[in-house]
């Protein structure tokens, strides 16, 4: 690992300043991403900003009804905080879905918003990857790229966004807060992540110098919920494909419905045609089924992830099937 | 920093890992360096009572903090990882029973896992969820069905 300047910021004031003096610093909040990506010096801070200290830890209940949850809060206290649980049970299944329980108690709720893919291209330094030095090429195209992207790509990029909690927040509608120098701004999560484009080096519509200091949820819904992934091992894997999902139902007719999808596309994909299809719709497999074709008709792919089409089909199909099912014993 | 009772200090760069602060600097060799990027759980320790990957935190991160390695634990699921052959050659058991034993704190204080049915429940500690619970720490002798059995008896 390069060496680097470390500072410890006891308050945001000190961290956002620290970052704004420092071009090209970062901010050091669990590690479990960061750390491991620059000791394989994929990223080579000059300054790390250690943020894990700043009480941005708790969880509050807003005036609408809503949630907003602190940007250091830990994934595995997030999971288990007892009004999560009961409100957004999606979020407890999304956030328990990843990772290890080390890891969880390690990462937080701004980290993982901002975590990196984990295409072995972008982590492997003697190939060409547009994400780390722009300009040099993509490996995964020709490459291994059976847990590739097949919905919002480029030819510049076809990496995942690895995260399963934004999953769960893109479906539940979460703001994020930010603040630096210049002051505060809120972001629906929605805006917070770019499509590679012919840019995939840039992840994010935040300034390199802006903090994330909490996520805002609106108030919950009503309806029967779920988080869905499908892995290629039981557990602690990335998800092949990934969905939550929010079911209305009323006399036969979906009322309302939110859906998202993992491991599919460059950032959490809130799955807006499948909506539109399925909203007024009956709630039928037949309906299910044409919301999954329309959301997925753009969809590219490679060589090796082909297969995905079919299983996000499916894995849409079923969550909706299981959801329609779980609201009409309600 | 407190390492197993005891006040230790060092004068370490920021980017000494704990795992590297523990095993080359204050000789504490309990946390195993298998995979350094938190996919295998060898290095797990017991950071305030919670379990993480030592490998993937700077040791200046830690300052203040009550690290508890192999070296200082002493709980029933050791015995039980012997008497129900949890191991084989050694090399990932002190991440194990760092694991294990915050793993059953934390079902001790209600907390779900990915194989919980509702998560508004109590979960019980089935195989399923023993399983689950201790995805982190990977065993390549595969001493998994010992490694369970042995939780299993500790947990009741």
């Amino acid at each position: 690992m390069k060496d680097f300047a470390y500072v410890a910021a006891p308050d945001v004031a000190t961290a956002v300043r620290a970052a704004a003096d420092a071009p090209g610093a970062r901010f050091l909040a669990g590690g479990t991403n960061l750390v491991d990506l620059m000791r394989q010096h994929v990223e080579r801070p000059d300054t790390v900003v250690d943020i894990s200290r700043l009480p941005l830890t708790s969880v509050e209940e807003t005036k609408s009804g809503g949630l907003r949850i602190g940007a250091l809060m830990r994934n595995s206290d997030l999971a288990a905080h007892p009004l999560v649980r009961t409100r957004y049970p999606m979020l407890t299944q999304a956030l328990l879905a990843g990772a290890s329980a080390q890891l969880r108690n390690m990462a937080t709720v701004g980290g993982n918003l901002l975590q990196r893919t984990r295409c072995p291209y972008f982590y492997d330094r003697a190939t060409p990857c547009h994400k780390r030095e722009p300009g040099t090429g993509c490996a995964a195209v020709g490459g291994f790229n059976r847990s590739h992207a097949i919905l919002g790509t480029s030819a510049s990029c076809v990496a995942t966004h690895p995260s399963d909690m934004c999953v769960a927040l893109a479906a539940l509608d979460a703001v994020v807060e930010v603040e630096d120098v210049r002051g505060t701004r809120r972001i629906p999560l929605a805006d917070l992540h770019r499509l590679p484009g012919d840019t995939p080096h840039l992840e994010t519509t935040l300034a390199p110098d802006e903090l994330i200091t909490s996520v805002e949820l609106p108030a919950p819904a009503a309806a029967p919920s779920r988080y869905r992934k499908v892995r290629d091992r039981a557990s602690f894997a990335f998800a092949l494909v990934s969905v939550a999902a929010a079911l209305e139902v009323t006399d036969g007719t979906v009322a309302a419905v939110r859906l998202a999808l993992g491991g599919v596309a460059p950032k959490p994909w809130r799955a807006v045609e499948a909506e539109r299809v399925l909203t007024g719709a009956p709630a039928t497999e037949e309906s299910f089924r044409a919301a999954a074709d329309a959301e997925l008709a753009p969809a590219v792919t490679l060589d090796g992830n082909e297969f995905k089409v079919e299983l996000a089909r499916r894995t849409i199909v079923a969550t909706l099937r299981d959801l329609a099912r779980e609201g009409s014993r309600a | 920093m407190r390492v197993n009772g005891a006040e230790t200090s060092a004068e370490l760069e920021p980017r000494v890992s704990l795992l590297d602060a523990l095993r080359e600097h204050l000789g504490v060799t309990g946390p195993k360096k298998g995979c350094d990027q938190g996919a295998c759980g060898a290095c797990t320790v017991l950071v305030d009572g919670r379990r993480v990957v030592s490998c993937l935190g700077l040791a200046v991160q830690y300052d203040g903090r009550e690290v508890t390695t192999i070296e200082g634990v002493d709980h029933p699921v050791q015995r039980a990882f012997v008497r129900n052959d949890g191991l084989q050659c050694g090399y990932c058991t002190p991440g194990q029973i760092c694991s294990a034993v915050g793993m059953l704190a934390e079902h001790a204080a209600g907390e779900p896992s990915a194989a919980t049915e509702r998560v508004t429940s109590r979960p019980t500690l089935t195989e399923a969820e023993i399983r689950e619970r201790m995805s982190g720490n990977l065993c390549r002798c595969g001493a998994y069905n010992g490694i369970v059995a042995a939780i299993a008896e500790v947990a009741g």
